[in-house]
């Protein structure tokens, strides 16, 4: 039985279609809203135990802007599976997998840090690379490779310092 | 000490900050020896944390009730940068990925490239490329067990394992020229064929290292110290590591066969001869063993290499494909058609439309490249799926309701690189 017709068989009843990437891992593209149900399936059905990725490919100006990609391998089987769904929207929202595969959370974040990618039913969904404080989504296509404003944090972080002084430093130590 | 001085939050804007959250329930309150929590922040300028690593804890007495990595210090938007320097030149970035590896970074964004190309390289490249591999390995162990010696106490480690890879360094600069960032793997192959003076050198190299291993073990293996240090501290089981996305020698201590080379092979690993080691326990002392195993297998593996370079002396090291692959220069030099193959592969090398994936079997884990192309020299997404982000991941699952001196044991063992993690 090769990948895909397992796949196939895991997911019986859930339009998707296959797609040949040029490296031959099985890939198949599932709607939006069907993806956390395919994964389950991958996961409970196929034997697909653990979670490579999680990433997202920005087709700006193109729509539907966002392509999610989903990697997981199976070690049972010796072979991976790729599962793309197109998201759309200036807000774009995915389902997360967290709660199937736990080590999907750092991914995750990952995602939502560069491109804004908000995931539904993340626990603790925040940035992961990039200051917490930090306005843009760094991956998306419209942003500059030399930033926006790149030293904002450093000068409010200094204005701060200068504005305290040191007695007061000492009070609330 | 209070919290404010500290300092962790006490000068952050408010509002959409993350402050120092706690989950509620996590202490009893009713336990007698239940005192005053303590928050503190290890990192990101402490010694054992290995490079720029934030770990948020907070403490009941000695005991972690609360653990939260926070990464991102060492963030420079490699992939970005990948898509705004094209394919080619990103080579000279992945070095400064896992800065401890860095010829196998090469060689996986090589392999995700040609896997995107349909690009096949000759043996002899393959058979170099695997030589360069098992020393980064051994490289990265050795780093691994130096440092974390050092922060369990044991010195003399950290000079022992620096003394070997030093005489790596070495052989790595006779061939490349360079000591790290050797950026010395190109798409179809290597820059250049590796003589017969540094295969001899390499070859002297690979003979006494097992000796030197021996030693290493002797200061270690049987101490009571690192014993009491390692053992069932942090210990994960196969599902855990499953779930967690965990790879490599962590997984494979926890007693799971699971190795690329031999799972899914690559530049011909199925050639050579070579053992999986596996743990039992899946805690620190496990891991350090299967690293230690690991470090043997790879000398086996670089010897046999040695051997199999005598094989095809005078072959191929390059693929010769030249919509990719630079031609020599002397060709340049007098051939109109070579000249513009390369001013092509210069300016705008482009690959096909399309996406591929290929992983490694780095020494932290599965090191991934996931490329996507729209058919241009400018890459349309390149993402590096890093072992160590994993690895970091799977600290607060190890650390919870632990000692707070088993941090120590429990970062060195995972092993991760923060140059990997944050990219």
């Amino acid at each position: 039985m090769t990948t895909i017709e397992r796949v196939q068989a895991a997911l019986s009843g859930i339009a998707f279609t296959v797609q040949a990437p040029r490296d031959g891992t099985p890939t198949i593209e599932v709607a939006i809203g069907d993806a956390k149900e395919v994964v389950r399936r991958l996961r409970d059905g196929a034997g697909f135990e653990t979670n490579t990725f999680v990433t997202a490919v920005d087709h700006h100006p193109k729509s539907p802007r966002y392509e999610m990609a989903w990697q997981f391998l199976s070690y049972r089987h010796n072979d991976r599976v790729r599962v793309h769904a197109k998201v759309a929207g200036d807000a774009p929202h995915a389902p997360t997998i967290t709660d199937l595969f736990p080590g999907a959370a750092y991914s995750e974040r990952e995602c939502y840090d560069m491109f804004g990618i908000v995931f539904d039913g993340h626990v603790g969904l925040k940035r992961l690379l990039m200051p917490l404080e930090y306005d843009h989504f760094p991956l998306r296509k419209d942003f500059p490779h030399q930033g926006i404003e790149p030293d904002r944090l450093y000068r409010e972080w200094d204005q701060r310092r200068r504005e305290r002084s040191p007695i007061e430093e000492e009070s609330t130590s | 000490m209070t919290q404010a001085h500290l300092g962790h939050t006490h000068d952050r804007p408010q509002g959409r900050v993350e402050t120092f959250e706690f989950a509620p329930g996590a202490v009893d309150k009713d336990d007698p020896l239940h005192g005053e929590l303590m928050t503190l922040s290890m990192g990101p300028q402490h010694p054992a944390t290995h490079g720029v690593l934030r770990i948020k804890v907070i403490l009941d007495g000695e005991t972690m009730k609360y653990v939260e990595p926070e990464v991102g210090y060492l963030h420079r938007g490699k992939e970005k940068t990948c898509e705004t320097l094209g394919w080619r030149k990103f080579f000279v970035h992945t070095d400064r990925l896992d800065y401890l590896q860095p010829l196998m970074n090469n060689c996986a964004y090589a392999m995700a490239l040609e896997s995107l190309a349909q690009l096949s390289v000759p043996q002899r490249g393959q058979q170099i490329r695997v030589l360069l591999m098992e020393l980064s390995r051994i490289m990265a162990h050795l780093i691994y067990l130096g440092t974390t010696a050092i922060d369990l106490g044991a010195v003399t480690m950290f000079f022992f394992t620096f003394n070997e890879r030093e005489k790596i360094y070495s052989l790595l600069d006779a061939y490349t020229g360079h000591r790290m960032n050797n950026t010395y793997v190109r798409i179809g192959g290597v820059y250049a064929d590796l003589d017969e003076r540094v295969a001899n050198e390499a070859r002297k190299w690979c003979e006494q290292f097992p000796q030197k291993i021996d030693e290493f073990e002797k200061m270690l293996t049987g101490n009571r110290i690192w014993f009491d240090r390692n053992r069932d501290i942090g210990v994960l089981t196969k599902e855990q590591c499953m779930a967690w996305s965990l790879t490599g020698p962590n997984l494979r201590a926890s007693g799971h066969e699971w190795d690329l080379r031999k799972n899914r092979p690559y530049s011909g690993y199925e050639n050579y001869q070579f053992d999986v080691p596996i743990g039992t326990k899946g805690d620190c002392y496990d891991r350090y063993a299967v690293r230690i195993e690991e470090m043997r297998q790879s000398v086996r593996i670089c010897l046999q290499v040695l051997d199999a370079l005598q094989q095809t002396k005078g072959g191929d090291y390059l693929a010769k494909d030249r919509r990719y692959v630079l031609p020599p220069k002397e060709l340049v030099h007098t051939s109109m058609e070579e000249l513009i193959h390369q001013f092509k592969i210069v300016t705008d090398m482009a690959l096909p439309k399309g996406e591929a994936y290929h992983a490694i079997e780095a020494s932290k884990g599965e090191l991934g490249f996931y490329v996507v192309s729209d058919g241009t020299s400018h890459p349309l997404r390149c993402h590096i799926r890093a072992p160590g982000l994993m690895n970091v991941q799977a600290i607060p699952v190890l650390m919870h309701d632990r000692l707070f001196s088993d941090t120590v044991s429990i970062i060195g063992s995972l092993d991760f690189v923060m140059g990997e993690v944050d990219r």
